[in-house]
């Protein structure tokens, strides 16, 4: 943490539960949601969608919908098409399948827009859209995980499904000595459902060309800069001929982080048509045709000693990317904190994600999380077969402050992370011998208790590594009037950072948090960040608004101490009122300051800029860990299976508290969706590859009877970056399922171990282990369901074949069209290779710059060479390809993200 | 499409309307009476967000046509404070309760908790918390919204009662 100032004046706003800024519009219904806007000719849009998973378009019959009343257009991709637009991901790359607003010829989900309709009333629309006749060749869909790895590619042009992948299938010779040496050798497995993020307000967008190349949009967002940057390289249009409006945001969760396919179609078509367009997704299209997330397959290995001492691990993770993720995914950062919190010598690790006909894969709350959720239930797996306490297993293994700084198996390096002394302030909490008792005493009455902890660390405020990543801006002003404004990157879908930015400020700069008023959400104002991404904004704009304000501060006292007379390091502001020292008669208002900076040039300092308005970049370290520990107490009914939770506490350590009642907001907000994914929510896809979740009904939100009132204890650990602050905004939705899970397992030891985990767990999976029996029908063997799911076979993907070249082929030389498949998206490349008898050299270039190497070794076909660079960490690249002819296929492998895949052709 | 007058005191002003049959009373508050307040979260009477107020009662307003509502007295959630804008107890309690984050959802929850303690008979804690079991909140782990109703029922509303 930076230097406390010495001259902050004696109000502290930072820690405070102050009531949200944000509240008094919002109390009163004069928020302004995308929906709540109305422009002159605004007409509204309706799509005719999909009604299958997989087939081909055979004709699409407009006619009947154009003639309706109040219909202005009816829109194909064809019509579309005029103008381009190259939908990217988060990370701004382009997808390695074509994605289109509207389909192109072939359909790839239930759902997927096909035809746009504009009309003036969204009532005509929607009656347009039912009119449009479309005709199918309808094909078999590949729905699961366990699908999509045996069938041929869903998409054309692409080898196989796999979307994304890195790392190793095989554990390595030394990796498996030691989990082979092990006393115990666990293999554990998650299987997560599919999760709609649902914020209460769906996705929306209201579209306007104000000129020939200028776009105003209104949309429901987590960052309008990001929207705003996104839409610029998508449409290839300056960003400043982009305004991006989102002033109130009905909750996102991950799933607006940028436009996707509706949204894009929207743009376009307004571009085409030049009148303002508003498309709102209703309910039932936001829970069967929007993106989703969540679900993945992990199995984590892993070996412990006699004392239940980690000794190795290798985990195995799978992720059903959907037809067009927002990034093809097989998420790397499952792997790098898998273990981040923990003492274990050694981990490896398989990723993948999977193509199928089913909607496609967007951010959640915490993607990540199922690192935590498998580690957190294989550890009381672990504990219980050891004949160890879930507390012990933890103690002996966690990464305690005594420990620190460590690097852990996978590269991090670690130095103030706290899960061990957040567990153990836990249990200052808990009385667990008393609860020991009571659990036994209840067992005796045929009733079943149980108790769970879980512990994680979360990498919060990441910044520089990635390009939507940076830091963050904050402008601050004393306005003539002596009232602050700021305008800052961050964006509140119910965050509260116009409260919390505005409590640091007030904070710094020695004002009542009354008299500041932060601006938010419109890309005009403030900075790029990406928003609300990752845990970042309290960090990040936290310390911007922090140092930002301490630097105006520092402004108004050099010019009170000029017109004072007096030392500049006597000068206090406080509540408004700039005082000296020792001189109570010469307090001045600040109003009265501030008039005279903007309004009396003549009586400034010599060389003092007019005005009292500062701007500050923070750029924070590349991460800071923000650290829990949970516990959990629940009632599982042996009769009916049903689960109540008793209690709930939350030991985090979030660094500096801006606002206890924010951050607590966060916290509880992602346990309640943790509580949804562990007991109620799913959105099941039947054989065909249809969504069965429609309403509200069928997809089940945790409600106020299902969610506990939780308890918080808060350790305050500064972190390195300016004001001490640690991110919270996804922790909950992390750390809350394996706590419950935990707590249900150990409920359930009577009857027997709960074992491998699927979730949910229904009322009836929990019968299946009180009953011993298959209830729920979930594991009836695996190929009965395949088999059940496809109608006919699908034939399996053609092995690839070493390619005999039929003309003879020149060799390595020259230069070659290659692709990495690195964890952030396909990255492009022309390689180049020069070669000596078996010396390699050469060079990689893509539009970020070229680098040469050399020392690389040529083995017949294979070539191998190793590259340092330097984003977005030191790592070196060690590239193993095999030529056939004019393709080359392979490997490269990035230090601590495993391999990623590399294809390419002759140039 | 059948066109309807309707005549309804909104908000306490009395207005006159041309609906279609199929108009939901919620889309008339919200596109011809400007009550942008009233929110639609799902449509099918689940998620509670366009609860409003009819003869006194909690209605949601997406399961009810326009033309039900003729003759009948409308309050939205723009209708809540006093014309000086001083807070209605229920936004009073929300407020110092920390009750909401993205606020998509509190308008329902303002007008249900209206409902129930306008009249005489004083609601109990548990009959408001089993009440919001008929409100969807995304965002706050209804921590904040069962503290709004405890201080509600207990009348600690502005006397910190909702902290
Ligand atoms: S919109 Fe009426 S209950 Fe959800
Ligand atoms: S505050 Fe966002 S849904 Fe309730």
């Amino acid at each position: 943490m930076n230097a406390p100032n010495s001259n902050l004046g004696a109000t502290r706003w930072i820690g405070k539960r102050v009531p949200r800024k944000e509240d008094p519009r919002l109390l009163t219904g004069r928020g302004q949601f995308v929906d709540d806007v109305t422009l002159p000719g605004m007409l509204h849009v309706a799509f005719a969608r999909s009604p299958i998973a997989r087939g081909r378009i055979v004709s699409i019959d407009t006619q009947v919908a154009r003639e309706l009343p109040g219909v202005h257009a009816v829109l194909t991709m064809a019509d579309l098409a005029a103008r381009p637009i190259k939908l990217l991901s988060f990370f701004f790359t382009e997808a390695e399948v074509p994605i289109t607003p509207l389909a192109d010829g072939h359909v790839s989900y239930a759902g997927e827009p096909v035809v746009l309709v504009a009309a003036e009333t969204r009532a005509q629309a929607e009656d347009a859209a039912s009119l449009v006749e479309i005709e199918y060749e309808e094909l078999d869909p590949v729905v699961t995980i366990a699908q999509a790895k045996v069938a041929a590619p869903i998409h054309p042009g692409v080898d196989s499904n796999v979307a994304a992948e890195i790392g190793d299938e095989e554990v390595e010779d030394e990796l498996e000595d030691k989990l082979a040496g092990s006393a115990l050798r666990l293999s554990h497995r998650i299987v997560h459902q599919r999760i709609s993020q649902s914020p209460m307000e769906t996705r929306g967008v209201l579209a306007s060309r104000d000129g020939p190349e200028e776009l105003t949009l209104r949309i429901t967002c987590q960052s309008p800069h990001l929207v705003a940057r996104w839409v610029s390289l998508a449409l290839g249009l300056p960003d400043t001929a982009i305004r991006v409006i989102a002033k109130d945001v009905g909750g996102s969760f991950g799933l607006k982080n940028h436009p996707w396919k509706e949204e894009s179609a929207v743009i376009v078509a307004a571009l085409l048509m030049g009148k303002p367009l508003k498309w709102i997704e209703d309910r039932y299209e936001a829970l069967t045709a929007s993106n989703q997330a969540r679900e993945a397959e992990m199995t984590l290995q892993a070996g412990f000693d006699a004392q239940g001492r980690l000794t190795g691990s290798h985990g195995i993770y799978d992720c059903n990317n959907g037809a067009f993720p927002q990034g093809a995914d097989s998420n790397i950062a499952v792997h790098m904190f898998v273990w981040a919190a923990y003492r274990v010598p050694a981990y490896a690790f398989v990723s993948r994600g999977w193509y199928t006909n089913t909607n496609g894969l967007a951010a959640y709350r915490g993607p990540w999380a199922m690192e935590s959720l498998v580690r957190e239930t294989m550890l009381d797996r672990a504990a219980r077969q050891l004949g160890i306490d879930p507390i012990e297993i933890r103690r002996r293994n966690l990464v305690y402050l005594k420990d620190q700084p460590m690097v852990t198996s996978m590269g991090i390096p670690l130095d103030d992370i706290t899960p061990g002394e957040c567990l153990e302030k836990l249990l200052d909490h808990f009385d667990m011998a008393a609860f020991r008792r009571e659990q036994a005493a209840a067992r005796a009455e045929g009733r079943y208790l149980g108790v769970g902890i879980a512990s994680y660390v979360e990498p919060t405020g990441s910044a520089g590594s990635m390009a939507p990543m940076t830091g963050e801006l904050a402008q601050v002003r004393i306005e003539p009037t002596g009232k602050v404004t700021a305008t800052l990157s961050t964006h509140s879908q119910g965050h509260g950072t116009a409260t919390t930015m505005a409590q640091c400020i007030a904070d710094r700069l020695g004002v009542r948090y009354e008299d500041v008023t932060v601006f938010e959400g419109d890309s005009t104002r403030g900075g790029f960040s990406p928003g609300a991404a990752g845990s970042r904004q309290g960090v990040i704009a936290g310390g911007a608004a922090i140092r930002c304000s301490e630097m105006l501060a520092d402004k108004v006292r050099t010019l009170a101490a000029h017109l004072l007379n007096a030392s500049v390091e006597s000068v206090v502001i406080d509540e408004g009122t700039v005082r000296v020292e020792g001189a109570p008669e010469m307090a001045r208002p600040l109003a009265e300051i501030a008039a005279i900076a903007y309004g009396e040039p003549d009586r400034l300092p010599p060389g003092f800029e007019s005005g009292l308005e500062m701007q500050f970049r923070y750029q924070p370290p590349p991460m800071t860990f923000t650290s829990a520990t949970h516990l959990a107490v629940v009632e599982v009914d042996a009769e009916t299976g049903f689960v109540k939770i008793l209690r709930w506490i939350s030991s985090e350590d979030c660094g500096t508290v801006i606002n206890p009642a924010v951050v607590e907001g966060q916290i509880s907000g992602g346990l309640a969706q943790a509580i949804g994914m562990v007991l109620l929510e799913e959105m099941p896809y039947d054989a065909r590859g249809n969504p069965q979740a429609a309403t509200f009904k069928d997809y089940m939100l945790p409600s106020i009877s299902d969610v506990p009132t939780f308890e918080f204890v808060h350790a305050n650990t500064p972190s390195k970056s300016i004001g001490g602050m640690r991110g919270v905004g996804e922790g909950g939705a992390i750390i809350g399922p394996p706590t419950l899970v935990n707590a249900i397992a150990d409920a359930l030891t009577p009857f027997g171990e709960l074992g491998d985990v699927v979730l949910p767990l229904t009322p009836a999976r929990i019968l299946d282990v009180i009953e011993q029996r298959d209830v729920s029908g979930f594991y009836a063997p695996e190929p009965v369901k395949v088999e059940a799911a496809v109608a006919e076979p699908v034939a399996a993907a053609p092995e690839p074949v070493a390619e005999a070249p039929a003309v003879p082929s020149a060799g390595p030389e020259g230069d070659w069209n290659m692709v990495l498949k690195t964890p952030m998206g396909p990255q492009a490349m022309v390689a180049h290779f020069d070669i000596e008898g078996t010396a390699l050299s050469g060079y990689l270039s893509a539009p970020e710059g070229r680098q040469d190497f050399a020392g690389g070794t040529v083995e017949g076909n294979r070539l191998r060479f190793d590259l340092k660079v330097e984003k977005p960490m030191k790592i070196t690249l060690k590239y193993d390809l095999e030529i056939g002819g004019d393709s080359i296929t392979g490997k490269c492998k990035m230090g601590m993200f495993g391999s990623a895949k590399v294809t390419g052709e002759r140039a | 499409m059948s066109e309807h007058a309707i005549a309804l005191t909104l908000n306490g002003q009395r207005r006159d309307a041309v609906v279609e049959a199929r108009t939901s009373l919620a889309d008339y508050l919200r596109l011809d009476a400007g009550c942008t307040g009233v929110h639609l979260g799902c449509e099918h009477g689940v998620c509670g967000a366009c609860t409003v107020m009819v003869d006194g009662r909690a209605v949601r307003s997406c399961l009810m046509l326009a033309v039900q509502a003729d003759g009948s007295t409308v309050t939205t959630v723009e209708g809540l404070a006093a014309p000086d804008g001083t807070f209605h107890p229920v936004q009073q309690a929300m407020r110092e309760a920390h009750g909401l984050q993205c606020g998509f959802c509190t308008p329902g929850v303002l007008m249900t908790f209206a409902a129930l303690t306008g009249g005489e008979a004083k609601a109990s804690e548990d009959s408001l918390v089993s009440a919001m079991s008929g409100h969807i909140c995304r965002c706050t782990g209804y921590q904040g919204i069962r503290r709004a109703a405890k201080a509600l029922a207990e009348g600690t509303v502005g006397a910190g009662g909702a902290e």
